[in-house]
């Protein structure tokens, strides 16, 4: 007999995969295709909405898909973090889906990209779900596999060669979770994540409970392009068309960040006293060499990868410092992120065709030829950067109020540093694609106009209006990032939803 | 058992990082190719080996009878060797296209979409060198 909260935890996984199976066997009609995605797109939305609406006043809600009593089945678990990350996604679903409407460069790609963003977001909203650390593994591999066709759709000898670093790289962090996922079920007999926090404390040998932490730390930091384990990104990212970057931006690594909140809140809450430090010190180092990156970069989808790096070490300050107020300010920095980043690589995906080249020094004089697309550029732009009153500014305050809190001075100082850095970055695409003369010597592309320019534009406007209501309207945002961090802090509701009894 | 299972995992392993340490492309995929089962070893080892009789519950008992194995790894192995099997595949096919287009197995080589020159501030070169997808 299913309840409410099975069919709500249940359909974030079912439509996506409704629309990637139903996609690929209707590969011959686009249009059709095209319905589908939309379908569940929408319908996805309005089921994560729901599942939202349950948990923010509710607390965290658990089923036992087949039921299987816990810990021994397949367990789908949503918090605050979880649930407000599965609508985020089913948000970033619709609007990808939208902008590969307009994009030229996937082109004859189309009926391959629906069923692979399908399996992508279902993995991704897997992964959100998954109360225990070998399903979390399993979503993890639905989405690479899913971002592995993403990748090389249409690609070239760039796209190759960027596929091969990406897939090398990321099997290798798999391969690494997944023998901390043997060695933990060697230690605590059951890989529950609720089960594992009761469990672990009382395993004897607190040395090898150690190791695994330290694996699962290397493994995720590794998917989360974590310094010193980013270098897949920036070779793959900038080489994949328009929609794909966007989704890629969006929520792959924040899959990893997300394993990371949660396993270092439930499974390993301050018992190793050297994960906060260690965490801290790679936080302060992503910050710096993924800002440093960008500044050293003059194609826009590359600077934006490195941006991707160093904005993961501010959700890693949140993890680094654990205090409630800290990981409020990690969980409102993801949901920001989530929405800015994905705009920006669609915005650039515009620029690109406006402009006719993602070079900036090929680039120039846009503001001139399309006001309405700098505005739609800098609304994202900006909020990366932090400045008032965009989303954000008050993503980064949370952070940086619980560094001076929590008196970790240097780190919070370290973030507030990496702003200006970022800022100089964003200024640098705005001088040099929209304000300078366009340089000599290049050939102009076709005015953007017409039912092209809207379904380019439209996505960038609808997810700039995203930003600006987090960013104008942040009160109840700020309320529910702060109860999910005192819900993360706590953590006994979270067991209890799983395992029964009373938090 | 455990003993020769630990042994045989670090055996594993460290052929793995000699392998992905190379530059060549296969040698690179049957690298992550023993990863893989470096890590299924260490289910495996984690489950423990118990017994070697099918894990069955004979009609009437209530629970696993003694001596028999434990069938949690065994299950969770066969998930990951379906999946590196799929993964593997793929790879496999990306360095096959890779060699095909660009007649390149050296990792070293593959400077396409990165390439090591400083980016260029010529509006024109700049236009030309930015990585572009393959029209089919």
């Amino acid at each position: 007999m299913a309840r409410l909260a099975d069919w709500l935890l249940a359909l974030p996984i079912l439509l996506p995969l409704l629309a990637c199976a139903g996609g690929a066997a209707l590969r011959a009609s686009p249009r059709a295709q095209r319905a589908l995605t939309a379908f569940a797109a929408l319908a996805m939305l309005f089921a994560s909405a729901a599942l939202v609406a349950v948990v923010h006043p509710g607390g965290p809600i658990a089923s036992q898909m087949g039921d299987w009593a816990p810990p021994f089945g397949i367990t789908l678990v949503a918090d605050r973090l979880a649930a407000s990350l599965v609508l985020i996604t089913a948000v970033m679903y619709a609007a990808c889906a939208l902008a590969a409407r307009g994009d030229a460069e996937l082109g004859e790609a189309e009926p391959l990209w629906h069923p692979l963003l399908g399996a992508l977001v279902m993995g991704v909203a897997g992964a959100f779900l998954a109360g225990d650390l070998f399903n979390l593994y399993v979503w993890f591999e639905v989405m690479l596999i899913a971002s592995f066709g993403l990748l090389v759709l249409n690609a070239g000898a760039a796209g190759r060669d960027a596929a091969v670093k990406y897939a090398v790289l990321n099997l290798v962090a798999t391969s690494v979770f997944l023998i901390a996922i043997g060695l933990a079920y060697g230690l605590a007999g059951t890989l529950n994540l609720a089960d594992l926090a009761r469990r672990l404390p009382e395993v004897p040998n607190q040395g090898a409970v150690a190791a695994v932490a330290f694996l699962l730390l290397a493994a995720f930091a590794a998917k989360a392009a974590v310094f010193p384990l980013f270098f897949w990104l920036p070779a793959s990212y900038h080489t994949a068309p328009a929609p794909v970057g966007a989704i890629f931006a969006a929520l792959l690594t924040k899959v990893g960040v997300y394993a990371l909140i949660r396993l270092f809140t439930l499974v390993f809450p301050g018992e190793l006293p050297w994960v906060g430090p260690l965490i801290g010190i790679a936080a302060a180092l992503t910050m710096v060499i993924g800002v440093l990156g960008a500044a050293a970069h003059w194609e826009i989808r590359r600077i934006l990868s490195f941006h991707i790096i160093s904005q993961i070490g501010y959700m890693l300050v949140g993890i680094a410092i654990a205090t409630p107020l800290a990981l409020a300010g990690a969980v409102l920095y993801m949901l920001h992120h989530i929405v800015v980043k994905a705009n920006l690589f669609l915005a650039a995906g515009a620029i690109r065709r406006a402009g006719g080249s993602f070079s900036l020094a090929a680039l120039g004089g846009l503001w001139r030829r399309d006001p309405w697309l700098g505005l739609l550029f800098a609304i994202p732009a900006l909020s990366l950067a932090g400045l008032p009153p965009l989303s954000g500014f008050w993503a980064k305050l949370l952070v940086a109020r619980s560094g001076f809190e929590a008196e970790w001075y240097w780190l919070a100082a370290v973030a507030l540093g990496t702003g200006i850095l970022t800022l100089y970055s964003m200024l640098k695409i705005w001088l040099e694609a929209f304000w300078k003369a366009a340089p000599e010597g290049v050939a102009e592309p076709p005015a953007l106009a017409g039912a092209e320019r809207l379904w380019l534009l439209a996505p960038v406007a609808a997810l700039g209006l995203v930003t600006l209501v987090i960013g104008l309207w942040t009160e109840p945002f700020a309320a529910f990032a702060l109860a999910a961090g005192e819900e993360l802090r706590a953590r006994d509701a979270y067991i209890a939803a799983v395992l029964g009894g009373t938090p | 058992m455990e003993i020769l299972l630990a042994l045989l995992f670090g055996v594993l392993l460290a052929g793995a990082v000699y392998l992905l340490l190379a530059r060549s492309l296969p040698r690179v995929i049957v690298g992550l190719l023993l990863l893989g089962n470096a890590a299924n070893i260490a289910i495996l080892a984690g489950g423990r080996v118990l017994g070697t009789a099918p894990p069955l519950v004979s009609p009437g008992a209530q629970a696993l009878a003694a001596g028999a194995a434990n069938p949690l790894p065994q299950a969770l192995v066969l998930t990951a060797i379906v999946i590196s099997f799929g993964l593997t595949a793929f790879v496999m096919v990306l360095a096959w296209s890779v060699w095909k287009g660009e007649a390149v197995v050296d990792a070293e080589a593959l400077r396409s979409a990165e390439p090591p020159a400083l980016p260029s501030t010529d509006p024109v070169e700049a236009a030309e060198a930015e990585p572009r997808a393959e029209a089919r």
